[in-house]
């Protein structure tokens, strides 16, 4: 069943997801780019603004129209909602000589996510494993988890970094969120509205919305098949992981490092990335400790530092490492691909360094290879 | 009660900048000045309490041959000896002199070039003594100067992460400038610290922490090249505050190179 909310009637979905005591997040236009933030009205939406992305580029650009969701992704990513880049664990402070600990206390704040991407909401699916519903659940993922709403938004539009579509994780949500829209802006501005679980259910008896009519449900899907269309970019799936265990001592490993600038921004902008630095400090007297989690990254030689340094010294190293997780051991370890194809690794690195034009070029030689045996 | 650490505070060819960023700790200032005693420090204070010392700051290169003699004297009289800021970790601006004849430049500066005693080279301290830890920066981070002396006090190792720019951009969630503007920035290859100071306010980074581990220079070079910048802007963002830095360094001089013929072309 699909419901329809005028555009102009978007605001009663906000005021009624804060009447529901939701906190709200949500896209906005900041610093040349579009950013999830604190959201307070349908006027901090991004309206009229898109987004033009290339490999290590990001542009923002007016539109011709009225559209709230007419861009595709940018810089931050969701996982900063559940997975802080920054987080105090616990602190300790030392009094005549007896050390007293207190744990942060977790979030009580009830937070709904507007206009969550199809990839998005599988990176979320993919964090849940690791996070929470691996043998190790943090509590503060899980809890914010447990308390968030998710309004997913619909692509109707895909950037050139785009690749969802070899990855099976768009252009439209399919599971994972309380309400999907897909806006539509003609012959009216309107959005198309699909309930995905009860608290969904609720919003839109709240609101009271009509049912969507076909030509309404007709233009949505056209709307999502364009975004299926205008991706170009690909990655061959099936055989990518023993592609990338058959080649890993290849050439192509030190060419790549030779771009790379290991500075860590893909693993930073990257919706499944998970990895964390445990942080500890002390003040001057000592009689005061606290232990922070920061977002940490598999290109930095301290993320292996053991006795005598760091195991991956080299660039090649650390660039084998995060791509053959990504794509191939991450599959190993928790049954899952750790790609969704957002395209942010691609936009957001400095060197413009394209994962799945290293996948092709690693398919490439291999064919070179074969046809030369012939 | 047991006597608290004696720091000393001691200075070499340098702008004084980094010692004042102790001066500057304004809230935590009240607390250094309570976990030690401020045996020597003659920017702050007249009172000079003689060696040994339990800690001291260096701040400078040496660049004399009295600085030369001067530093071993000064690491002999102290148990630990920390190194702030980019001229005492990597020569300083003054290290722009190691690339030229100081000779010649001495005597275009100065009326009685006789006078002047001065060594070729800018160098870092650790060239000359054993140093237990080098803290970036020009000029450094007072807040990584409060965490390096409290870890030292505390026997534990300094927080001072040796990443890139970058990840302080993303920590605090700015939007990359060179994505978003292709502006030139150093982030990718420069050591974080500042906590991304000028891509907060959208302008590119200058290299002020010196080069991260693992920095791919001759990457950052081709990819300023690329966003339209030019071969001088290149050779000048290298050989700055830590021209002398080995990764810039390095950098610089194929820069250089590259350089020479256009203007050699020019002429």
């Amino acid at each position: 069943m699909h419901y329809r909310l005028e555009a102009s009637d978007l605001e009663q979905l906000l005021d009624a997801l804060k009447a529901d005591g939701y906190a709200l997040l949500g896209p906005q236009r900041q610093d040349n780019a579009i950013l999830y933030d604190t959201l307070e009205s349908v006027a901090d939406l991004p309206q009229g603004w898109t987004d033009q992305q290339e490999a290590g580029q990001y542009k923002l650009k007016r539109r011709e129209d009225a559209a709230y969701f007419g861009y595709v992704v940018g810089p931050r990513s969701w996982k900063r909602v559940f997975l802080p880049p920054r987080k105090r664990l616990w602190s300790a402070t030392q009094q005549d000589g007896v050390w007293s600990i207190s744990e942060e206390p977790l979030p009580t704040q009830k937070v709904a996510l507007i206009g969550v991407r199809a990839c998005e909401i599988h990176a979320i699916a993919i964090q849940d494993r690791v996070l929470r519903e691996g043998p190790y659940p943090d509590p503060y993922y899980t809890t914010m988890r447990a308390q968030s709403l998710i309004i997913a938004v619909n692509c109707t539009q895909a950037a050139p970094t785009c690749f969802c579509t070899s990855m099976d994780t768009g252009p439209n949500a399919t599971f994972g969120f309380d309400l999907s829209l897909t806006e539509l802006l003609e012959p009216a501005h309107c959005f198309v509205v699909e309930v995905g679980s009860p608290k969904g259910q609720a919003l839109v008896e709240t609101l009271g919305l009509p049912a969507a009519n076909d030509p309404d449900q007709a233009r949505a899907q056209a709307g999502v098949d364009q975004a299926r269309k205008q991706i170009k970019r690909t990655l061959q799936r099936d055989d990518v992981k023993a592609l990338l265990y058959r080649n890993l001592e290849h050439a192509r490993w030190d060419e790549v490092a030779s771009r790379c600038l290991s500075c860590a921004n893909c693993t930073m902008v990257c919706p499944t990335c998970f990895c964390t630095e445990m942080e500890d400090i002390t003040d001057l007297t000592g009689d005061h400790a606290e232990r922070w989690q920061r977002w940490d990254s598999c290109f930095h030689g301290q993320f292996t530092h053991v006795h005598g340094g760091p195991v991956r010294q080299s660039t090649r190293s650390r660039y084998r490492q995060w791509l053959t997780h990504k794509l191939a051991s991450w599959e190993d370890q928790f049954g899952t691909t750790g790609c969704v194809g957002c395209g942010r690794c691609i936009a957001w690195c400095p060197a413009g360094i394209d994962l799945t034009a290293e996948v092709k070029a690693f398919r490439e030689s291999e064919h070179t290879q074969e046809n030369n045996k012939r | 009660m047991t006597q608290k650490p004696k720091l000393a505070v001691w200075k070499f060819a340098s702008c004084d900048g980094c010692q004042l960023s102790l001066l500057d700790c304004e809230d935590e200032l009240l607390a250094v000045a309570g976990a030690v005693d401020i045996a020597y420090f003659p920017e702050a204070t007249r009172r000079m309490v003689d060696g040994p010392y339990d800690v001291s700051l260096v701040e400078g290169s040496i660049t004399t041959p009295h600085d030369a003699e001067r530093i071993v004297a000064i690491r002999k009289n102290s148990k630990k000896l920390i190194t702030i800021g980019a001229c005492a970790t990597a020569g300083g601006i003054q290290a722009l002199r190691n690339f030229r004849d100081v000779k010649e430049w001495t005597s275009l500066v100065y009326a009685h070039p006789e006078y002047i005693d001065t060594l070729a080279h800018s160098s870092p301290i650790a060239e000359h003594v054993k140093v237990d830890f080098e803290l970036r920066g020009c000029p450094i981070n007072k807040m990584q100067l409060v965490e390096v002396l409290a870890a030292f006090l505390n026997q534990r190792k300094p927080l001072v992460p040796n990443h890139s720019v970058c990840v302080e951009c993303k920590l605090n969630e700015q939007v990359c400038v060179m994505v978003t503007q292709q502006t030139p920035c150093l982030g990718p290859v420069t050591q974080a610290g500042c906590g991304a100071l000028c891509p907060r306010y959208l302008r590119g980074c200058f290299g002020c922490f010196g080069p991260k581990e693992n920095p791919n220079t001759a990457s950052m070079a081709t990819q300023w090249r690329t966003s339209g910048a030019s071969e001088s802007q290149i050779f000048r963002a290298f050989r700055g505050i830590n021209g002398y830095a080995e990764a810039f360094r390095l950098e610089s001089e194929r820069s250089e190179q590259r350089l020479q013929p256009t203007e050699q072309e020019a002429k």
